[in-house]
């Protein structure tokens, strides 16, 4: 049995470009789209995949990150989905690839105007925590009414003395929508303001969101304590890499560790140049 | 010296491989067939088909098979496979009276016409392990059995003609809620977003598919005193009814085929109001294959969801929050979600990390002072 180019039947492909376009023209706003039940399980990225399944052409050169590296298990298996059932050229380099599939992470190679990047989003709205109700949320939203999750990080502030969020950090975006950038380490919110085209897909949830090239996003803050997107203050072991988000490895029984960029291919890439410190 | 973690890929095909070995199990014992399944195991099929939502009984089969007996692995194959088939029209609703019955039973009444249909049922079973089955083959298929079992069939159900609707003789009295003609075609859960508020046809498609579990305990807990609503089971039906859908090119109506489903109509107690007199109100269930634990279950959910309907208090119980219930009743959504916290989180968990470690640096230089929070 074969199937249409890149799994779904254009129908569908048709439903969920309708679904972009109009996340497009709302930046930020989260759209309703009838996802599909994929051949991998909700919560692994069926947003992304049905995302990049209608975003995909024959020509595209296609890459997916799990973490920031292109070799962890579901990357490896969203990505020979797509070699199986698109036939497209896959990557590994960020430079060369036109569309890329994310799981929580912004790739350090800064993203150019012809690139889409399509993220795998597990809960679509920010204020998801603060209300359960998707009815009120919708509300909400609708209502640009914001005080609930401002009152959330101000009472962060008051009990830790910092916004105690350090992933999926909430985003005002072109200061009208409240947005949750998918569980993105805050030391990637400053590359959502991007020449790319960002599309997010939750598959389970049932909404598609996007940013479009150049559109303004702000992570929420204070004036007297300003977003800060910290990371571990080391340089990376492999690379001297001292820009990039690093994952902290443990490498013996005593516990000793390591920090290493979290992004595989900018690693790799900077120890081929001879960057490596 | 660190090693990346790399080999993602070699890792995958070995797991598969050794999935597929163990699926099979030991080879010196004879390979399941589909039609053995398809057989042996039907209550297992009902509910892939149910809860796949795809009336299938050899491809359910297979998923179970496929999927080693775990029942919602096979739903969730059945469900991917379902989701690549075109649709090439709809259905005239199932005439649920004219159902031809295997089994039709009444708590409300002692006989009716058409009569009580015990049919094939666990019901009055003692649950002893019948060791006799352990046999290798034969046991209970001898010639006798099969012929009684045949002969209980011609007697009963399979023969009989249309039995009305138990809710009838009520509702000729004028004493159950009657239910609002609505010819609108029902939104569909698997072409559109679920959306709120949800209407009757979308929480009886939500309930129709959701877990088996899942639906079991909600009703379970309005039997417990959340939501109560005083259920009797009026009628349980379950046999096989005709579906036939309009052909435009003939103008005309053809049968396509039969297929099995339990239905099940609770008539609940109903305290009336002050504009209304007292009256009975139902709740719904319908459901693929015999599958009556599940069609009586989303009977009684269907009524607890009535709440605002029928003008009842919301007492806050979660089987009469349609929110609650309908985001949370699909076992293959809740599956997914569970289990992707297996895959790997370093990054988020980094930036947690990193944070926990800061605030508590930043707790020790305040509560003992900066020499010990240095460490």
């Amino acid at each position: 049995m074969s199937y249409n180019f890149a799994y779904l039947d254009e129908q569908t492909k048709r439903m969920i470009r309708r679904a972009i376009l109009k996340g497009v023209a709302i930046p930020g706003y989260q759209v309703p789209f009838a996802s599909r039940e994929m051949p991998m399980p909700y919560g692994w990225g069926t947003g992304g995949v049905q995302v990049s399944a209608a975003c995909l052409t024959p020509d595209d050169v296609f890459k997916v990150i799990d973490q920031g590296a292109d070799d962890t298990t579901n990357a490896v298996s969203i990505r020979r989905f797509f070699e199986k059932t698109a036939g497209v050229a896959v990557t590994e380099k960020t430079a060369e690839a036109t569309v890329i599939q994310t799981r929580h992470r912004i790739p350090e190679t800064p993203l150019c105007a012809d690139q889409i990047l399509v993220y795998q989003v597990p809960i679509p709205e920010p204020l998801r925590f603060l209300e359960p109700r998707e009815t009120e949320t919708r509300k909400m939203h609708g209502l640009e009414e914001y005080g609930l999750m401002h009152v959330k990080l101000y009472e962060d502030i008051a009990r830790h003395g910092e916004i105690a969020t350090a992933y999926a950090y909430p985003v005002k975006v072109e200061d009208r929508y409240v947005m949750d950038p998918s569980p993105i380490p805050k030391f990637d919110n400053p590359k959502l303001e991007s020449p790319a085209l960002q599309l997010f897909g939750a598959g389970r949830e049932q909404r598609i969101y996007a940013l479009p090239p150049f559109t303004k996003v702000a992570s929420l803050d204070f004036e007297d304590y300003p977003f800060d997107p910290s990371k571990a203050a080391h340089p990376c072991a492999l690379c001297g890499a001292e820009d990039s988000y690093l994952d902290e490895v443990i490498v013996d029984d005593a516990g000793g560790r390591m920090f290493v960029c979290s992004d595989t291919d900018y690693c790799a890439s900077r120890r081929d140049t001879g960057e490596a410190a | 010296m660190y090693v990346a973690v790399k080999g993602g890929e070699r890792a995958i095909d070995a797991a598969h491989e050794w999935l597929a070995d163990e699926r099979r199990g030991a080879t010196d014992v004879a390979e399941l067939s589909i039609p053995q399944i398809r057989e042996q195991l039907r209550l297992a099929v009902n509910r892939v088909m149910a809860e796949g939502s795809l009336y299938d009984p050899d491809l359910a089969a297979l998923a179970i098979k496929q999927a080693r007996g775990d029942m919602i692995e096979a739903i969730f194959l059945i469900r991917a496979y379902r989701t690549t088939l075109p649709r090439f029209g709809v259905s005239a609703p199932i005439d649920t009276g004219a159902m031809r019955c295997d089994r039709r039973i009444s708590a409300t009444f002692k006989d009716l016409p058409g009569g009580q249909i015990l049919g094939p049922t666990f019901d009055y079973t003692h649950r002893l392990l019948d060791f006799a089955l352990m046999a290798e083959e034969g046991a209970g298929a001898t010639p006798a059995v099969a012929e009684a079992a045949g002969a209980a069939r011609a007697a009963g159900g399979a023969e009989a003609t249309a039995l009305p609707h138990v809710a009838e003789y009520l509702d000729r009295e004028g004493l159950l809620q009657p239910e609002p003609e609505d010819n609108t075609p029902p939104r569909d859960l698997t072409r559109e977003p679920l959306d709120f508020p949800a209407d009757r046809p979308l929480k009886l498609q939500a309930l129709a598919r959701g877990d088996e579990g899942f639906v079991l305990s909600m009703a379970y807990s309005t039997q417990r005193g959340y939501a109560r609503n005083h259920p009797f089971v009026g009628e349980l039906r379950i046999g096989r009814v005709a579906v036939s859908m309009d052909i435009p090119e003939l103008g005309f109506a053809i049968d396509l085929g039969e297929i099995t489903v339990s239905e099940c109509e609770t008539v609940n107690q109903f305290t009336g109001s002050k504009t209304e007199p007292p009256k009975f109100t139902r709740g719904y269930g319908l459901v693929f294959g015999q599958s009556e634990r599940k069609a009586i279950s989303m009977a009684l959910v269907d009524r607890a969801l009535r709440w605002e309907e029928l003008g009842e208090d919301d007492v806050g119980a979660p089987a009469q929050d349609a929110e609650f219930v309908l985001s949370h009743s699909d076992n293959v959504q809740a599956t997914g979600f569970l289990e992707h916290i297996k895959l790997p989180h370093y990054v988020d968990f980094q930036s947690e990390l990193e944070l926990i470690r800061r605030l508590r640096a930043e707790a020790m230089m305040a509560s003992t002072g900066p020499q010990e929070a240095a460490e």
